[in-house]
């Protein structure tokens, strides 16, 4: 079990030193800081959407969500609506709760032993990490379009003066980097830490994890450590965005292993347990509206069943039924 | 595909929301600004210099100013002493706004360029420009 996590870590470790390695060559500073990201990003784009239609593809026949309420049954008993939807528009509240406030995690249930006796208790601490976790990245993802777009659009500048309200040196702190250092070590801290996690982590657990962690440290190092020429990297990212790269001079090396961590991540998402970003979408267990007594449902692959009537079958055996002695309806 | 309607509008939302920078560009990169150095008290140096060297400059000014602010407020300290050796005033008005007398064309061009609105200009006061 331990080795899973020297495996995923040192997979990290070994992105970094290729990156920091490949920084002190100046040939090959293109390759990582534009090329590198270009064949990520197309790799992300066609395997997410390769992922997404594999998917479509299986037919789904019958409604299987999981319920989390009373289903919709006599107008006595209370329904309810977005826990077993039976509606679209259920189906859609229960889609907004699941995406974007993890209401599935929200209902984490913990058994534990207490003085005897068997007690199911609610716990949130997954649910607070996820979340936090999910929003942080969300914010600074946005943020960065500083770097990709110009002129910046308002929004951008705003979430960026909000996030960093605080003014807590300069460059200030974002409220963000926080809490995304916090939920992401906790997130880790929990596989590694309870039993029964490490027990079931595999290296594809470990290594999103260590592989975000490496991302907001190297990227928290270049804004507050070793800093680079902003505007040099605002030039790389636009020229990447606009189809005309250039490889400015004078990026420091933090920036390298940052964007190679990044690609990586980018290029690993399509064939990751990451893909749940498109996935919750497509859980059958999730966007179905629960109306399998309601509705008819046709199984998607039925083929019209091909008949044989008794009529045929005397045609076809008539001689010898005959021969036999059989009764026959028609002579 | 099943669904393939929801699917496709679904995959194509998922697309543009990732395009987003490269819709936006539409082409048309942005090159790096270029700070103009063109003031009075920098032609009127002999050495075009600035209080450190420059890449230190565009990389670290800021903690740079901050650590000025700190030595001066707190350890009462206002004078600086650079990697020459040349003893500076710390200042950010009548030091740094001095020689860069142009704050529109050479702080502002790269702040804009890269989005940042630092808030000194709050309270400090930029002598030769027009705005608090
Ligand atoms: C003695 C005049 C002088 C003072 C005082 C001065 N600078 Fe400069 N500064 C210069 C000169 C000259 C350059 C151009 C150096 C070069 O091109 O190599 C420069 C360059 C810079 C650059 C890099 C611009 C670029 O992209 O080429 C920055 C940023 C900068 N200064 C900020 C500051 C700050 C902040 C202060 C106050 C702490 C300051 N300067 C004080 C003269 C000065
Ligand atoms: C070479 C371009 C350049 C020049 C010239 C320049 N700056 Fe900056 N400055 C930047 C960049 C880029 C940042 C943002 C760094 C970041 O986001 O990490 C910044 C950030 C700052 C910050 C921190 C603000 C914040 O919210 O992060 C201060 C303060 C600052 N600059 C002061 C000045 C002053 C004063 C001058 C003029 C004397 C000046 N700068 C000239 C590029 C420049
Ligand atoms: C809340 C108002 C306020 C803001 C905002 C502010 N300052 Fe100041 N600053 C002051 C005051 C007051 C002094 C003291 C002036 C003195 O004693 O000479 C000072 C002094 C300084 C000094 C040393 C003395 C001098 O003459 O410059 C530096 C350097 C400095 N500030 C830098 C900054 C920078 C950089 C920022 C933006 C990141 C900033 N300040 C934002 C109020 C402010
Ligand atoms: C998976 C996506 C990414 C994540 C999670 C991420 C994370 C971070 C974090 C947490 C920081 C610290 C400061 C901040 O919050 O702004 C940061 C800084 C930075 N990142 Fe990223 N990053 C990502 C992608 C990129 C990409 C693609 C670039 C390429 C241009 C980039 C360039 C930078 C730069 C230049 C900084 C320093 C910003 C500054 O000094 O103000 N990042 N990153």
């Amino acid at each position: 079990m331990i080795t899973r996590i020297i495996v995923a870590f040192g997979a990290v470790v070994g992105i970094v030193i290729a990156a920091l390695i490949g920084a002190s060559v100046p040939g090959l500073r293109p390759l990582i800081g534009v090329a590198l990201p270009y064949v990520a990003f197309a790799i992300f784009l066609v395997g997410f959407i390769l992922k997404v239609v594999n998917w479509a593809k299986s037919p789904v026949p019958f409604r299987i969500p999981t319920t989390g309420g009373q289903e919709f049954s006599l107008p006595w008993i209370k329904w309810s609506k977005i826990d077993n939807p039976s509606t679209t528009g259920g189906v859609i509240m229960r889609m907004f709760f699941e995406v974007c406030c993890f209401r599935s995690l929200f209902r984490n249930m913990r058994t534990d032993l207490r003085s005897g006796w068997l007690i199911h208790h609610p716990t949130k601490w997954l649910w607070l990490l996820a979340l936090g976790f999910h929003y942080s990245f969300l914010i600074i993802a946005i943020r960065h379009l500083r770097l990709f777009v110009q002129p910046v659009p308002g929004f951008v500048e705003t979430l960026d003066a909000v996030d960093g309200m605080f003014q807590i040196g300069i460059p200030p702190i974002y409220l963000t980097d926080i809490f995304i250092l916090l939920c992401v070590t906790g997130l880790l801290i929990r596989r590694l830490c309870l039993p029964k996690m490490r027990f079931m982590s595999l290296v594809a657990d470990y290594f999103p994890l260590f592989l975000i962690l490496g991302i907001v440290i190297s990227g928290l190092l270049m804004r507050f450590v070793y800093r680079v020429d902003i505007t040099a990297v605002k030039a790389l990212a636009t020229g990447i965005a606009s189809f005309h790269p250039v490889m400015p001079e004078g990026i420091g090396a933090i920036f390298f292993v940052h964007i190679a961590l990044v690609s990586t991540l980018l290029a690993y998402f399509p064939f990751s347990k990451l893909m749940h970003m498109g996935g919750v979408f497509m859980s059958p267990t999730r966007n179905l509206a629960n109306t399998n007594r309601m509705a008819y449902h046709e199984n998607p692959w039925r083929k019209p069943p091909k008949f044989h009537s008794y009529e045929e079958y005397e045609d076809m055996y008539r001689d010898y039924m005959k021969e036999a002695g059989l009764p026959l309806e028609r002579e | 595909m099943y669904d393939s309607g929801k699917v496709i509008i679904g995959l194509l939302i998922f697309a543009g929301i990732f395009l987003f920078p490269f819709i936006y560009d539409h082409g048309s990169p942005a090159p790096k600004p270029k700070p103009s150095l063109d003031t009075p008290a920098i032609k009127a140096l002999p050495e075009k210099k600035c209080v450190e060297d420059t890449q230190f400059m565009i990389t670290t000014h800021m903690q740079f100013l901050n650590d000025w602010r700190d030595q001066a407020l707190r350890d009462g300290n206002r004078w600086y002493v650079n990697k020459e050796g040349k003893k500076i005033w710390i200042s950010l008005q009548n030091t740094c706004m001095k020689c860069h007398s142009n704050k529109k064309d050479f702080c502002d061009k790269c702040h804009n360029y890269a989005a940042v609105q630092p808030y000194c200009w709050d309270c400090h006061y930029d002598p030769n420009g027009s705005k608090l």
